[in-house]
């Protein structure tokens, strides 16, 4: 970082957890940054959240272990807050405030942004539109991922998110095209961290990853910074460099407990459980940082991956993010104690920006009408399946049979792929098929006649017959 | 430059605390904070302090900052090349500031909000030496292809027209009348000021008697609004509320559509912006962005400016409800709205009430909503604001604060149902959580226009759904298998209209939008075949069977297989349904 003129003060008046008072001082700009140094010279930064005549509150980013109220050095730096970027910094591992910590030489910068982004005008946006094949059958058929989206994963503790998004970052190679990965980690154990960086390693993208580690060993308020270096880095890569931008962020839960723990030391109000009230705004300054721009080659996809607290999908962080996000994908407890990977739960999951992207010329003819006859008739599974549980399959209807059928085909056959599985769009539909097959014709309402002609399988008792029933 | 509204105190994110106020400032003041000049407005006065809530970002503004004052309160300009246009939530235009400042949005711009070179082709309606009154129409202008704008003498106006330009191509800017008031004389000019805050006059309000038809089904049919009414739209993310108000945006029958993005997407507002030049307008066989006003105040964008975004819009919808017009405005969403009020309550430090809201927001809710309705204008002719407000309660929970405020200044709420989403029976409004209370005002419409046993029909339908509730407890517990015949039809009837009716595409193209006359077609064949089938189950015939004949797929898909330039289809239809039933031999 560049030295600027200083203005210079020793001693504050009060240390709050990660906050500072500092009063009889001149006055200082809102929201600037901060360099406090502690009397053994190790230098943290901070920023200004409060600015009042002759004093300052300031948020120490680094944390305030080691600070004494008389020997801290306070350097008020009179910018906001400014990250030096530049492509060299792919292939790098930084701390979750930005500094290498791979041994090697920093990288030198291109250009300094304001960690905090500025928004992006919506007349300047173009509409995503080009969707992405991941070969994830219940991601690129039930809600397909589209390059420019900000598709979160909701998830649980002990649940294979990880593995779903390395494996969508490796089968999702945009072939041809400039691209790149940033990873940014905030609260989570070194292993995690490790996972990614191996599974990166191995598909060979390595190079192009640049990775910000903020682990569950670092002061929680250096979160708060971590994800916005990341999304600096990426719009420099993106919008000046025009390369194609994927930023996977974990666990988003970590970082809004981080802003409720500063929020809390604060004394603000709270909304819901314990979060400020602006959770909402401050989530959405992190991801309405995806998109595209016009006349811009690059673009920012954004994969956040959330762990929900009790697998409770109201909780405020899945809830606010679900509220700001072009959908989720939402893994399923109960899928997962089945054996059945990815446990993706394909009804509450959803993409928003699917609807434009499929389809003809996109994926395939039948496609929306496919999906939405899949959501349709598992959506009816469910009914009656808790039937079932009441009165016993063998008082169900003959239709309801086949019902039980299909759900169990579809989560054994089209849900359940290996890892390294890798499927296409038309070897997902093709399979959607097989299995809507399962159910008499005049129950396939949502499909076209046309459709239901070409591709609706009348040797269907075949299928049937290999589908294993429980 | 303006007087000194005095030097800063103290900034906390938005809020900025002002200390040596002049004893002139006054509340809802327009200020100026800083040596950049952000925009803000005082929202409290207290012991020699004012606080201002900031419309930019507050980054480095320092105490000791001097901050002016405009001497007026925050206001918009009303005139020709509103439409089209793209504003943000204090009506800046969004694409002179990005032609002016990039793609991201700087602060300290300052555009007007009108064009200030523009020529409009102005047409004068009203003589001089004419004796006319506030709100009079003088001339007219075609703001788009489709749109006349009326040129109306602003409230507070009375007097004799001294002069007034000739037909021809002026700015804005060029005065076009004068007018001789009791003690002065006052120019007119093509655009007038308005504070935002302030609901603009009318004479009265009247009755509201037509329906907004949106081509939406599930909403005519079920739980229609009027033009002039208000409805709120709750439910959880995802459920579908920015897709039914886009839907209204594109398919209503209002004249002008005003569609307020507060705190949500950007994408969302890219989407409108570039589909609504392409999309062609049922009624006029124009584009629909010709009689479209978009503000975009999108999550990421100031948050003191979202909570301005809705007043911005309303007062434009009320300014071209006073040409006579029927304006719809949508607001997605109005708890973002009320979050930003939350936000801005907080740092002022006032007493919260429930989940951290202001004791005040019942009553900014109502003041909001008492802004829509049908009225005579002041120049007696009758126009409408329809308020479609989208609420995103916490958790889908519609026991929180905004929804159930709400709830007590609408009459018509369309709750989106979680479980239908997610089996994507679209729109998700609930037929057992929603209703409305306009369709006693809006019957009479419907008979004289459509058919006169509309009211009839939409009872029996209600009334199957109503037994299919309680029939699916039942089945719930013992399964469908035990239930009479006659009780298994009124399933499969229900089974019938919620896929061939309420459900609807909003991507299917001919699905998405749908005539009255269409939609009551349709509902007219469900209710034959209900009453068909009805007497041949009492004759033996089982629900299979008629599950089985071929006209119950055509029923399924009567909606997109028949276009809106195919409705005699329908005739075809019935007689299959007396065909296929006679077949089974009763
Ligand atoms: N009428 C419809 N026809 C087809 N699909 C629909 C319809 N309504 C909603 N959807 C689907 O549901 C998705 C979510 O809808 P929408 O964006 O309107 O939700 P929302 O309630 O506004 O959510 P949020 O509160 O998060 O903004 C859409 O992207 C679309 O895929
Ligand atoms: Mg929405």
């Amino acid at each position: 970082m560049k030295e600027y003129n200083l203005k210079e003060y020793i001693g504050v008046n009060e240390i709050k957890g990660p906050l500072l008072i500092i009063r009889n001082i001149h006055n200082v700009g809102y929201n600037e940054m901060v360099e406090v140094v502690d009397e053994y010279g190790n230098s943290r930064i901070g920023m200004i959240l409060e600015s009042g005549k002759g004093y300052a509150v300031v948020q120490v980013l680094g944390g305030t272990t080691g600070l004494s109220l008389g020997n801290s050095k306070i350097r008020f730096i009179e910018k906001p807050l400014l990250m030096g970027v530049s492509e060299e910094m792919l292939g790098r591992v930084f701390n979750g405030l930005g500094q290498p910590i791979d041994n090697l030489p920093s990288p030198s910068y291109e250009e300094e942004l304001d960690v905090n982004g500025l928004a992006i005008n919506p007349t300047a946006r173009v509409y995503p539109e080009n969707n992405i094949e991941t070969g994830i059958s219940s991601i690129d058929i039930m809600n397909t991922l589209v390059r420019g989206q900000k598709l979160p994963i909701f998830s649980g503790s002990g649940l294979p998110h990880d593995m779903v998004a390395s494996q969508i970052t490796r089968q999702a190679k945009v072939k041809g095209e400039s691209f790149c990965i940033i990873f940014a980690a905030m609260g989570v154990k070194y292993d995690t961290a490790r996972f990614f960086i191996d599974s990166f390693e191995q598909s060979g993208v390595l190079e192009r990853v640049a990775i910000f580690l903020s682990l569950a060993d670092s002061p929680s308020i250096e979160r708060i910074l971590t994800p916005r270096m990341a999304l600096t880095l990426a719009e420099h890569l993106a919008f000046k460099k025009n390369i194609h931008v994927l930023v996977i962020m974990t666990d988003m839960s970590n970082y809004c407990e981080a802003l409720r723990e500063l929020s809390s030391i604060r004394g603000e109000i709270p909304a819901r459980k314990g979060y400020p009230g602006y959770l909402y705004s401050d989530l959405a300054s992190l991801y309405e940082r995806a998109g595209l721009i016009r006349g811009i080659n690059g673009s920012i996809t954004q994969i956040p991956i959330l762990t929900m607290p009790n697998d409770d999908i109201t909780h405020p962080i899945p809830d606010l993010t679900g509220y700001i996000t072009e959908g989720q994908i939402v893994q399923d407890r109960e899928l997962h104690s089945k054996g059945i990977y990815p446990p993706i739960a394909v009804l509450p999951s959803l993409s928003r920006l699917m609807k434009d992207n499929i389809g003809k010329n996109k994926s395939r003819e039948d496609h929306p009408s496919v999906s939405s006859q899949l959501f349709a008739s598992y959506a009816r599974v469910k009914d009656v399946r808790a039937l079932a549980s009441i009165v016993g399959e063998e008082e169900l209807s003959e239709i309801d049979r086949l019902y039980l059928k299909f759900g169990d085909a579809f989560e054994q056959k089209f849900l359940k792929q290996d890892y390294y599985e890798r499927r296409t769009f038309e070897q997902g539909l093709d399979l959607g098929w097989k299995i809507l097959s399962i159910l008499p014709k005049e129950e396939l309402i949502r499909v076209k006649e046309e459709e239901l002609k070409k591709y609706y399988k009348n040797q269907a008792e075949n299928i049937k017959d290999e589908v294993p029933i429980k | 430059m303006p007087e000194l509204a005095g030097k800063i105190f103290k900034i906390n994110g938005p809020v900025v605390e002002l200390e040596n106020i002049p004893p002139s400032l006054r509340m809802f003041d327009m200020v100026r904070v800083g040596d950049i000049l952000l925009i803000g407005e005082v929202v409290k006065l207290n012991n020699e302090h004012a606080f201002v809530q900031v419309y930019e970002d507050t980054t480095s503004l320092k105490p000791g900052d001097p901050v002016y004052t405009e001497g007026v309160p925050l206001f918009v300009e009303l005139g020709p090349g509103l439409l089209t246009n793209i504003y943000d939530g204090i009506q800046r235009p969004l694409e002179e500031i990005k032609e002016k400042e990039g793609f991201f949005i700087s602060r300290g711009v300052s555009v007007p909000a009108l064009n200030r070179s523009k020529k409009w082709h102005f047409h004068p309606l009203v003589k001089k030496d004419n004796e006319v009154k506030e709100g009079q129409i003088i001339g007219e202008v075609d703001e788009t292809s489709t749109i006349k704008h009326k040129i109306m003498i602003p409230p507070g106006i009375n007097g004799i027209l001294k002069n007034i330009i000739h037909e021809g191509d002026y700015s804005i800017d060029e005065k076009i009348a004068l007018i001789k008031t009791e003690n002065s004389e006052t120019g007119i000019f093509m655009y007038q000021k308005w504070p935002v805050r302030k609901r603009r006059p009318y004479k009265e309000k009247t009755p509201v008697e037509e329906p907004l038809i949106t081509g939406q089904r599930v909403i005519d049919t079920l739980f229609p609004v009027a033009k002039g009414g208000c409805v709120a739209v709750p439910g959880p993310f995802g459920a579908g509320k920015t897709v039914v108000q886009h839907q209204l945006a594109k398919w209503s029958d209002a004249e002008i559509v005003i569609f307020i993005g507060c705190g949500e997407r950007g994408n969302e507002m890219t989407d409108v912006l570039l589909s609504f030049p392409k999309l062609i307008d049922p009624h006029t066989g124009k584009p629909l962005l010709e009689r479209t006003v978009l503000i975009a105040n999108t999550s990421n964008m100031p948050v003191a400016a979202r909570e301005a975004s809705i007043y911005t819009g309303i007062t434009i919808a009320e300014y071209y409800r006073d040409m006579g017009y029927d304006v719809a405005l949508m607001a997605d969403s109005t708890s973002r709205w009320a979050e930003a009020l939350r936000e801005m309550s907080g740092r002022l430090e006032e007493m919260p009430l429930e989940e951290g809201f202001p004791a005040y927001l019942p009553a900014r809710l109502a003041e909001f909503y008492e802004r829509a309705g049908k009225v005579k204008t002041l120049s007696d002719t009758l126009g409408s604001v329809s308020v479609i407000a989208s609420i995103s309660p916490p958790g889908g929970d519609f026991s929180e604060p905004v929804t159930t405020h709400t709830k007590r200044f609408i009459r018509c709420f369309w709750a989106l149902d979680k479980d239908l989403a997610y089996s994507r029976h679209f729109p998700s409004i609930s037929w057992i959580d929603s209703y409305s209370e306009y369709v006693d005002d809006l019957k009479e419409w419907w008979h004289k226009n459509i058919d006169s046993s509309w009211l009839a029909f939409r009872n029996i339908i209600i009334d199957l759904l109503g037994k299919e509730q309680r029939l699916l407890q039942v089945v719930k517990l013992v399964g469908s298998d035990v239930l009479p015949e006659s009780e298994k039809l009124i399933l499969e009837i229900c089974n019938v209209f919620k896929n061939a009716f309420l459900q609807q595409s909003a991507f299917d193209e001919t699905d998405a939008f749908s005539s009255a006359k269409k939609q009551f077609l349709m509902l007219k064949s469900i209710i034959y075949f209900y009453t068909k089938s009805e007497s041949i189950v009492k004759k033996g015939v089982s629900v299979n069977e008629i599950r089985n004949l071929p006209v119950y797929q055509e029923l399924m898909r009567m909606k997109s297989k028949y276009s809106e330039n195919q409705l005699d289809q329908f005739d075809k239809l019935i007689e299959k349904i007396d065909a296929d039933m006679k077949e089974l031999g009763v």
